[in-house]
């Protein structure tokens, strides 16, 4: 199935969130609750309303597959988003 | 909305006029749009009573030279306080000789009320209701500045 | 170097607790993320695609060792231990909490730096020649007006809110390094007839989605002019500038839209009622402070042709290569330019790690007075080395891996961050100039092409410069696939050029394949000591073209 996700930076430290279906945000991707489109208007409805409250910044809907492990992005953009830099830098402090 | 003057919030006495508004009878301060005041300018000089112009930001302030020392207020614009056009506005007027109340108007917030001073700013017409907080706040922040003070002799 | 005295440092303190203040607004509510966007950006701080990216002014590229280990300090503790040198000579770290910011920014503010205007629409930190105050072609250390510009323009109350962001330059040298004409003003030393030193005053140049060389308003201004002078230009462009369209907003649409000419009347005006009305005049006795900090400091003499290097140099083709292509004249007798390349091959262009930082930093304090420069072309340079110090000063470079000899050529690669890290990026740029410096690696061929710049941008805004590299890449998304369009001929120094779109956007399995035809056929049809643009002036789009788009 395809569907869209409801995604945000959290207000405090930047970080790459998206809405579970408990409503709350996780900073795995797969945690994600894949919605379809009249879902997908409400959750960001419900999301903006965490921005109001200084939880996070900007959210928006992003288009995403069903994986084996739970949503899959499909915008290169939002891939790299969610999984982080494509490049390593040789000497950096991983986490 | 609270007017603030000398970091206190007082009462407006100015009317502030409509282009369609009737002028009401002399005795009465009142302002006008920048365009106004162009079509009505000698009625508004022969009253007795302090007259003022609203400016729209994107006005230059020269035309208003000769009538600086007439008037009692001017109000320059912030349609958003990112648009920051009324910052040279406010220098020109000031350097242009002109000493009434200077009124910043539109979304006014505390973060620019210490730019706004600087150049000029006297009264600045607030949306919030803690107007006189943030103003302390505002000014209380900085005793240092570059300008004029520093490499500016 | 110039030290904060007890103002800057008061004011630096008044900031810090100023943004200290607004930050804790934010995350009470006060501030809306709308009102709060632009405070922050005011202070460096972007939200970028993984977390907030904390953007530190290096003014006028300038550092000492005590802050280039502060910053490895700050990179290790708030971030993920390394960070970026930019284009505009300052340095990103990417991984930045918002709820640290205020410390990291107390942290910066001992060692008298901060963020302060790197972002916002307003005049953004001034750049330099990397190599001010030592170059052999120097009329005069243009830092002391690049200081100067930085007092102006801090927390300017007049310039807080422009039309856009405004990005100043400034060289004192005949060879322009510090791309002068791309920027919103560039300034540029020169003598008059009798001899004065003042500035050519360039305005309305920039990249982005309109490219557009600068225009020269006035051919000579005095020095003590410069204020009053600056200062119509922004009341002018704060005045006049569009705020209708983002695209539209930069001084070089006003520029372009008015003409040179009518410009320069309209600043010529505003000037001349500043000047009437007293005039922005500098304080005499701070200027003469601002120059001592600039003086050119106590060399010991050093021998101009040193035995011992001369011996390596015959030697170890490997450090005589080193000292041809990254070491550059200094105005010293017995002293040498030392640029730090990083660039290594298969690393992110620019990027450094805090243990890196810090071995800059030590090298720094041993063998260059403590100073060093960050190169608008993302490389770190130690202005002050004795020739007889080389040797050394080599393989400590060696050891972190900053000594590869590609200082102007083809892998001394500018790029952005691309979409590795930047939200508006939409294509990567650190793994096309990773690819490209790999099939370069051989450093034999790569100094057998010569001189050769490329400059990589990940989109349209153009922080890569690619308008002005020789050979561009701008990185575009063609239905969710990463594409790069190939521009030729650009050029930031003295005859800046802006770069010819050559044809369609190429893919980016392609784009390794096609730079390399393209160079190839540079190598075949280049006349006897000709270097690619030169050749690219001579013969055109046309060859190039031809095998960039040859089947391959």
């Amino acid at each position: 199935m395809t569907g869209q996700i409801v995604t945000a930076n959290r207000l405090t430290d930047g970080a790459v969130v998206f809405r579970t279906g408990a409503g709350g945000w996780s900073t795995r991707v797969t945690d994600a609750a894949l919605l379809d489109a009249g879902a997908a208007a409400a959750a960001l409805e419900v999301a903006q309303a965490d921005a109001s409250r200084q939880i996070v910044v900007g959210p928006y809907l992003a288009n995403a597959a069903a994986g084996p492990d739970g949503p899959v992005p499909v915008e290169f953009r939002e891939r790299i988003r969610a999984r982080g830099p494509t490049v390593g830098l040789p000497g950096a402090i991983q986490d | 909305m609270p007017l603030l003057k000398g970091g206190h919030a007082v009462a407006d006495a100015w009317v502030h006029l409509d282009d369609a508004e009737p002028l009401p009878p002399d005795g009465v301060a009142v302002t006008v749009s920048g365009e106004r005041w162009e079509r009505e300018r000698a009625v508004l000089l022969a009253r007795a009573a302090p007259v003022g112009v609203r400016l729209g930001n994107g006005a230059p302030v020269e035309p208003l030279a000769a009538d600086l020392p007439r008037l009692g207020l001017i109000a320059l614009h912030f349609p958003k306080f990112s648009d920051g056009r009324a910052y040279s506005q406010a220098r020109r007027l000031r350097r242009a000789g002109y000493r009434g109340e200077l009124r910043a108007t539109g979304n006014v917030l505390q973060d620019q009320l210490l730019l706004m001073a600087r150049v000029g700013f006297d009264a600045f017409q607030m949306a919030a209701s803690d107007a006189e907080r943030r103003w302390q706040a505002a000014v209380g922040a900085y005793a240092h500045f570059y300008q004029p003070r520093r490499t500016v002799a | 170097m110039y030290r904060y005295d007890e103002f800057d440092r008061a004011f630096l303190a008044e900031r810090t607790a100023q943004f200290r203040d607004q930050v804790a607004r934010r995350l009470a509510g006060d501030l809306s993320e709308d009102e709060f966007k632009p405070l922050r950006l005011m202070n460096g701080l972007y939200l970028q695609l993984h977390a907030y990216m904390l953007r530190i002014a290096v003014p006028y590229g300038t550092l000492s060792s005590v802050q280039m280990r502060r910053l490895a300090d700050v990179a290790e503790r708030w971030d993920r231990g390394y960070g970026h040198f930019t284009t505009r000579q300052n340095i990103q770290l990417n991984w930045i909490r918002l709820e640290d910011a205020p410390d990291i920014m107390a942290a910066l503010a001992e060692v008298e730096m901060h963020g302060i205007q790197t972002s916002g629409n307003c005049i953004r930190n001034v750049t330099a020649d990397q190599y001010a105050g030592v170059a052999a072609d120097e009329i005069e250390d243009p830092r002391i007006w690049a200081e100067i510009l930085r007092q102006w323009s801090t927390n300017h109350p007049e310039f807080s809110f422009l039309p856009r962001k405004f990005k100043i330059a400034v060289t004192g040298a005949e060879f322009d390094r510090a791309a002068i004409r791309v920027h919103d003003i560039g300034l540029r030393m020169r003598r008059d007839p009798g001899g004065a030193a003042g500035f050519e005053v360039v305005v309305g140049g920039g990249l982005g989605r309109t490219p557009l060389v600068g225009r020269t308003i006035r051919d000579f201004l005095p020095k003590d002019d410069l204020l009053g002078y600056l200062e119509a230009v922004m009341r002018v462009y704060n005045a006049l500038g569009r705020r209708d369209n983002l695209y539209k907003s930069r001084i070089k649409i006003l520029v372009h839209d008015v003409g040179a000419e009518e410009m320069g009347r309209l600043v010529d005006a505003e000037f001349r009622a500043i000047q009437a009305d007293g005039g922005v005049a500098l304080d005499p006795d701070l200027v003469r402070r601002i120059q001592d900090h600039f003086a050119p400091p106590a060399y010991a003499s050093a021998p101009a042709d040193p035995d011992a290097v001369r011996a390596l140099e015959r030697a170890d083709p490997a450090f005589a290569r080193w000292v041809a292509t990254n070491t550059a004249a200094h105005r010293e007798p017995g002293h040498a330019i030392v640029n730090l390349s990083l660039k290594p091959h298969g690393r992110p262009p620019g990027d450094a790690t805090a243990a890196e930082m810090r071995a800059v930093a030590d090298m720094a304090e041993r063998w260059s007075l403590g100073e060093i420069r960050v190169a608008h072309e993302q490389n770190l340079v130690l202005p002050h080395v004795r020739r007889a110090d080389l040797p050394a000063v080599w393989r400590a470079a060696q050891e972190i891996g900053f000594a590869t000899p590609n200082i102007g050529l083809l892998t001394d690669i500018i790029a952005c961050p691309g979409l590795d890290y930047c939200a508006l990026a939409t294509a990567r740029s650190i793994p096309v100039a990773e690819r490209l410096a790999d099939r370069f690696r051989d450093l034999d061929r790569l100094h057998a092409i010569g001189p050769f710049r490329i400059n990589i941008s990940g989109c349209i805004n153009a922080c890569g410069h690619h308008h002005v590299g020789h050979v561009g890449l701008l990185g575009v998304d063609k239905n969710g696939e990463e594409f790069y369009q190939i521009t030729l001929g650009g050029n930031s120094d003295n005859d800046t050029a802006i770069g010819r779109i050559v044809g369609p956007a190429v893919s980016s399995a392609e784009v390794v394949d096609a730079i390399e035809r393209l160079v190839e056929t540079y190598v075949a049809i280049r006349e006897e000591g000709e270097t690619f643009l030169e050749t690219c002036r001579r013969v055109g789009n046309g060859p190039f073209k031809e095998s960039i788009y040859a089947a391959a």
